[in-house]
């Protein structure tokens, strides 16, 4: 039942956003996000919006994939979009009981909203082209300067490692406890959703267990292959900067100054 | 592959392990003691079983050998290192390899390849050697074209050849295979203890512990674990040609020397050859 969910949400490709160094799309998503916060106006966003899709486009992701990350947070996009509308003052345009909309409400709504999804797509991109465990490799390489006033960066990489290798593993697990617990008459199916969530708990219970037993043989299973920290470690896939990356790294300057720019348009 | 005069690869001496817990008043309590003074050597290159019912000590004893537990008392010895030294320890380790049970528990990376690197890369070996040695493992245990898979796709038999890879790119002289097959089918029961046997070949000494006789029949050497206790310790030979001995330690015989016995032949036959020619 919870076996077709994919690890991410990684799109393969071959393309030259997919090629790129993990940590240049890091830094570029992260950039990205802070700017939709520079932007002051809708021109701004038009050219965002611009960019946004030219990379979409180079990166060859199917819109369909792009437009499914928005799905579990149309409610929040909803919300959003509703509260900044009633929230102002100014020249209204209709009105009843205790609602009101006015023009500005309108307007800032939809500013909200575009900055939301563009947000939302912006950072999509990023787990759509890199590789689940690229994007642990490019997080540990960013974070070990820190590690001297001690982010541990190498055991924050190592976590994330194993905790997708073990999602399917606990799925596989759920799915055992569930079946079990099923032919011995457990019914998670009816009632009403506090029910069904107190039935959850003959799940929940079985999974930690099963899970520290888990955790347990791996790290034996860790050990007897000589791991001891991050100290003196080398991988074996090296990631590197190349021409590409300087590329992007050059597009991602010119960008933040035209988003800077814009602030300036009328 | 019997040669005479070989060396000793793992010594272990009157060895004690004890498992305790801490009782309410926080004194530390007895709760069993798991190997109770074993003695042997390993010599380098050879192949030998370690059976035992549940529970006799045979995982535990395996994990003495290097340096997952620390015994009680007694002595590990691997090609002159003692297990009791910190400092020679990721040494015992890198060339004392051990797969485990459970193929699932004991794969670390999601992809194939990162796996088989993860024991070359805690040693700190150079990236272009690591590579090297990843291919050929890989290569070893048949699972090369499956190098940029998802640990996640593949069956529990490819899962255990994974994992023996990720032991073999530490280069370890000694590989210590923990209940190997126990969780397989039958296909990939049949692959991992072909692939355990052409290791022997290519002079890995190879310490198999299992639960299957027919498994334990194909060693040179058979060591039985009772109550923690060395109750036997011979030619396989020797050990299935005493239904007593292996009836005293709680195991059964192989199916062939069963369907001997049964058949009222001489004890003196021990191998398929041997039988069917006496049938006849």
């Amino acid at each position: 039942m919870i076996r077709d969910i994919t690890l991410g949400q990684y799109f393969p490709g071959k393309s030259p956003i997919h090629r790129l160094d993990a940590r240049t799309k890091i830094i570029g998503t992260f950039l990205f996000i802070a700017e939709m916060f520079v932007v002051n106006n809708f021109w701004g966003f038009l050219i965002a919006g611009t960019a946004l899709f030219t990379v979409i486009g180079i990166s060859r992701v199917p819109l369909k994939f792009i437009f499914r990350g928005l799905t579990p947070v149309f409610l929040i996009i909803a919300f959003t979009f509703v509260i900044n509308m009633l929230m102002f003052d100014g020249r209204v345009l209709w009105h009843w009981w205790i609602f009101t909309i006015t023009y500005e409400g309108l307007i800032r709504a939809a500013f909200m909203v575009i900055r939301l999804v563009l947000l939302i797509i912006g950072s999509s991109i990023l787990t759509l082209c890199t590789k689940p465990i690229a994007l642990t490799d490019g997080l540990e390489k960013l974070l070990r300067p820190f590690s001297k006033i001690g982010v541990p960066s190498h055991e924050i990489a190592l976590m994330m490692t194993i905790a997708l290798r073990f999602i399917p593993t606990l799925m596989d697990e759920t799915d055992k406890i569930i079946k079990a617990q099923q032919a011995r008459g457990a019914d998670f199916e009816s009632g009403n959703i506090f029910r069904r969530a107190k039935s959850l708990i003959p799940i929940l219970v079985p999974l930690f267990i099963s899970s520290f037993r888990i955790a347990q043989e791996l790290a034996l299973a860790m050990e007897a292959r000589c791991y001891h920290g991050g100290e003196g470690r080398t991988r074996m896939n090296e990631i590197h900067f190349n021409k590409e990356d300087i590329v992007a790294a050059v597009l991602m300057t010119i960008f933040l100054g035209i988003i800077i720019g814009s602030r300036f348009i009328a | 592959m019997k040669q005479e005069n070989r060396k000793t690869f793992i010594s272990v001496r009157n060895l004690i392990v004890d498992f305790t817990h801490v009782n309410e008043e926080g004194l530390e309590e007895l709760k069993t003691r798991a190997i109770d003074d074993v003695s042997f050597d390993i010599e380098k290159g050879s192949f030998v079983s370690i059976i035992g019912m549940n529970g006799s000590g045979k995982s535990t004893l395996a994990k003495c050998l290097n340096g997952l537990i620390m015994p009680k008392s007694g002595e590990v010895y691997v090609d002159g290192l003692s297990t009791y030294d910190e400092e020679h320890l990721w040494d015992i380790r890198s060339r004392v390899g051990m797969v485990f049970q459970n193929p699932d528990n004991q794969i670390v990376s999601s992809l194939v390849e990162d796996d088989v690197a993860f024991g070359p890369e805690n040693l700190g070996v150079d990236p272009v050697e690591i590579r090297k040695r990843v291919d050929s493992a890989l290569k070893q245990v048949d699972m090369y074209d499956c190098r940029d898979k998802g640990a996640h796709m593949l069956s529990g038999g490819q899962k255990q050849r994974i994992a023996i890879a990720g032991a073999l790119a530490m280069r370890p002289e000694c590989i210590i295979f923990d209940e190997p097959t126990a969780m397989l089918d039958p296909k990939g029961r049949k692959q991992v203890m072909n692939i355990i046997k052409e290791l022997n070949q290519e002079g890995i000494t190879t310490i198999l512990i299992t639960h299957y006789m027919h498994e334990a029949e194909q060693a040179e050497r058979i060591i039985v674990l009772k109550d923690g206790k060395l109750y036997s310790d011979g030619k396989p030979s020797e050990l299935f040609g005493n239904r007593r001995l292996i009836e005293g330690a709680g195991l059964e015989m192989p199916p062939l020397i069963d369907l001997r016995d049964r058949s009222g032949l001489p004890e003196s036959a021990t191998t398929i050859e041997d039988i069917i020619c006496l049938l006849k």
